[in-house]
């Protein structure tokens, strides 16, 4: 029954299976949708009120009524403390330990993925949600944005003006920004969803930390260690709408989550690869 | 312990043990599964039969002891092995909100060797082998147990598999449900495949099985085929008689311990046990037939010293033990689940 040379496929079908799994869930959806009440909430409110008055609320929030191009902006900085984190808890904080609760992690190990492959197809999977995540605040926020506010071209933090097109381009980097902002995230959950067959426990475990990370930020006795959070450079994204852009935050940042990936991407290697499956 | 690596056995393994902690679980065992076999691994719930079965898949790392499987030391070869072993362990597991047959594709896709090309087509052939095609397309959170037990060994028959490992496969299923899991574990012996079937109910085992294992309280008590194991479990002479007293005492000067019961219409019945002590192959090589305990008197002796005495034979046979009670006296009877 053997066959004399053994087929081996590229290993590309359980990473199309993965995404397709994940974003054909209902609750990968509802979590896209919640995502994109968020810009649509801020520009129906600012629509139904009057004329906001500037300097209160989150920053743009004044200009949107001018440009609706501004409504998705707005709509991650709102989106980027708290919503944003807690989407990425629940999908990072479900790859492992969703599955275990499935009793399918047995039947993928046994099929066999590979723990290894199987960790990494995971990690992917949850990077292709923080991007979808990211998106849906930036193309949602846009398009509300333009059904109704006028959109004309772009004041930027700098002073200077461009036009529409660019003013898309840089709003597509912003998304690209943010979602390099949730991987370090991303790998802590991964990380432990591994040490758990409870996925509510990983999830609410991450989210935790994504608060926890933004508190110690905000108290200026631990400055030595603000550098050092994975939530540090998360409202950096607004150096992208300067002119020049200033890459110097997209780096930074960059740099931080490959640290962070690095760390928990190898303590989840460490500790899946010898963990007894019992679920 | 033995070196192992016997090319004729689909699973070996030799001192296995596995500890959680303070407990033992399996507490080495030495199985010897040949190839082509449907081989059964017995034991009540709580024995070590699930944990066995997940170190031989790699689920699990072994606390000391070896295992092979199809040839293959686990787990440093399980990327070679694993393809062509398909199982099921601890029940079936599957994706709610998936169909029968996405839930398929998405753990076949975990397998390199599966080809994507024809995926599809194999998914559809192993829906209809378990009798599942016209559920295919409703999600799982639908399905029965029974049917999610179908699913789960429609997984298992992916590809062509040289070993199947069904870890309680009639658990849930509707006696016609069994009885196509008996047929369909057939078919695939005919061509072939070696079945290692894992339950707790030993009538399954006795309809299925040409070989069989015996698990208690993590260790191996007994192994070797069937009949193996039914003649270990030795034979039991019943005597029908009203002179019980008598009797007791002839047969203990036989050698044989008896005891008796009052029988309508006979006066009593009296029973003694033919057998040498029990466990007499416990994790030992099947015994040979002509292994025979020779020190007990042979029927035509023990009813000719009954005669001579002048005792009253209204009835004397020769009963082989039933493997059920030979699993009884192995494991013990009762509820209690161990550990």
């Amino acid at each position: 029954m053997p066959s004399d040379a053994p087929h081996r496929e590229s290993g590309a079908a359980l990473l199309r299976s993965e995404l397709w799994v994940l974003f054909r869930r209902r609750r990968t959806w509802a979590l896209l949708l919640a995502l994109a009440a968020i810009p649509i909430l801020i520009a129906v409110a600012i629509r139904l009120s009057s004329s906001p008055s500037p300097g209160r609320g989150p920053a743009f929030l004044d200009q949107v009524s001018q440009n609706g191009l501004f409504v998705g902006v707005t709509a991650l900085i709102v989106a980027i403390p708290l919503f944003l984190p807690l989407t990425i808890g629940v999908v990072a904080g479900d790859t492992i330990a969703g599955e275990a609760s499935h009793g399918t992690l047995r039947y993928l190990l046994i099929a066999p993925s590979g723990r290894v492959r199987l960790l990494v197809v995971k990690y992917i999977g949850a990077a292709a949600f923080c991007f979808a995540a990211a998106l849906t605040v930036v193309v949602a926020g846009t398009v509300i944005g333009a059904l109704l506010f006028p959109v004309g071209p772009v004041i930027l933090l700098s002073g200077t003006t461009i036009e529409v097109g660019e003013a898309l381009v840089r709003f597509l980097a912003i998304a690209g920004y943010v979602m390099i902002s949730l991987l370090g995230l991303s790998a802590i959950g991964l990380f432990i969803s591994t040490i758990t067959d409870v996925p509510v426990g990983a999830m609410a475990a991450t989210i935790s930390l994504a608060v926890a990370a933004q508190i110690v930020g905000a108290l200026p006795q631990l400055e030595w260690l603000h550098p050092w959070l994975f939530s540090h450079y998360w409202l950096g994204f607004v150096d992208l709408l300067r002119d020049p852009v200033s890459w110097a935050s997209f780096g930074d940042n960059a740099l931080l989550q490959a640290g962070y990936i690095v760390v928990f991407g190898a303590l989840a290697y460490g500790r899946f690869l010898t963990k007894d499956i019992l679920s | 312990m033995t070196t192992i690596g016997d090319p004729d056995l689909a699973i070996e393994t030799s001192g296995l043990t596995k500890r959680f902690g303070s407990q033992t679980a399996v507490n080495s065992i030495d199985l010897a599964v040949p190839r082509g076999s449907v081989f059964g691994f017995l034991g009540p719930n709580g024995s070590g039969k699930t944990t066995s079965i997940r170190m031989m898949l790699g689920l699990v790392a072994p606390s000391s002891g070896e295992v092979r499987v199809l040839g293959g030391e686990v787990p440093r070869h399980l990327p070679e092995v694993l393809p062509r072993v398909g199982a099921l362990v601890e029940g079936p597991g599957f994706y709610p909100f998936l169909s029968g047959s996405a839930n398929l594709r998405r753990l076949d896709s975990a397998d390199r060797g599966a080809p994507s090309a024809t995926r599809r087509a194999r998914v559809d052939a192993a829906l209809d082998r378990v009798g599942l095609s016209h559920a295919a397309g409703k999600k799982v959170g639908a399905y029965s147990l029974g049917m999610k037990q179908r699913l789960g060994i429609a997984n298992a028959l992916l590809v062509p598999r040289e070993l199947l490992v069904l870890d309680e496969p009639t658990n849930g299923l509707d006696p016609q449900g069994t009885r196509e899991v008996r047929h369909l574990i057939r078919t695939l012996t005919d061509g072939g495949t070696t079945v290692f079937v894992s339950s707790h109910l030993l009538a399954e085992i006795e309809q299925m099985c040409t070989h069989a294992a015996v698990m208690s309280v993590g260790g191996l008590v007994a192994q070797g085929t069937l009949d193996d194991l039914r003649r270990v479990g030795g034979s039991r002479i019943r005597l029908l008689t009203p002179d019980s007293e008598l009797a007791i005492r002839v047969l203990a000067r036989l050698g044989l311990e008896s005891r008796a019961v009052p029988e309508p219409d006979a006066g009593y019945l009296v029973t003694a046990s033919l057998a040498r002590a029990a466990g007499a192959v416990a994790g030992a090589p099947p015994a040979t037939p002509g292994d025979r305990p020779g020190a007990l008197p042979v029927p035509e002796v023990i009813v000719a010293a009954l005669v001579a005495e002048g005792i009253r034979v209204r009835g004397f046979s020769v009963q082989r033990a039933s493997l059920e009670e030979r699993f009884v006296a192995l494991t013990g009877e009762g509820f209690d689940i161990a550990q």
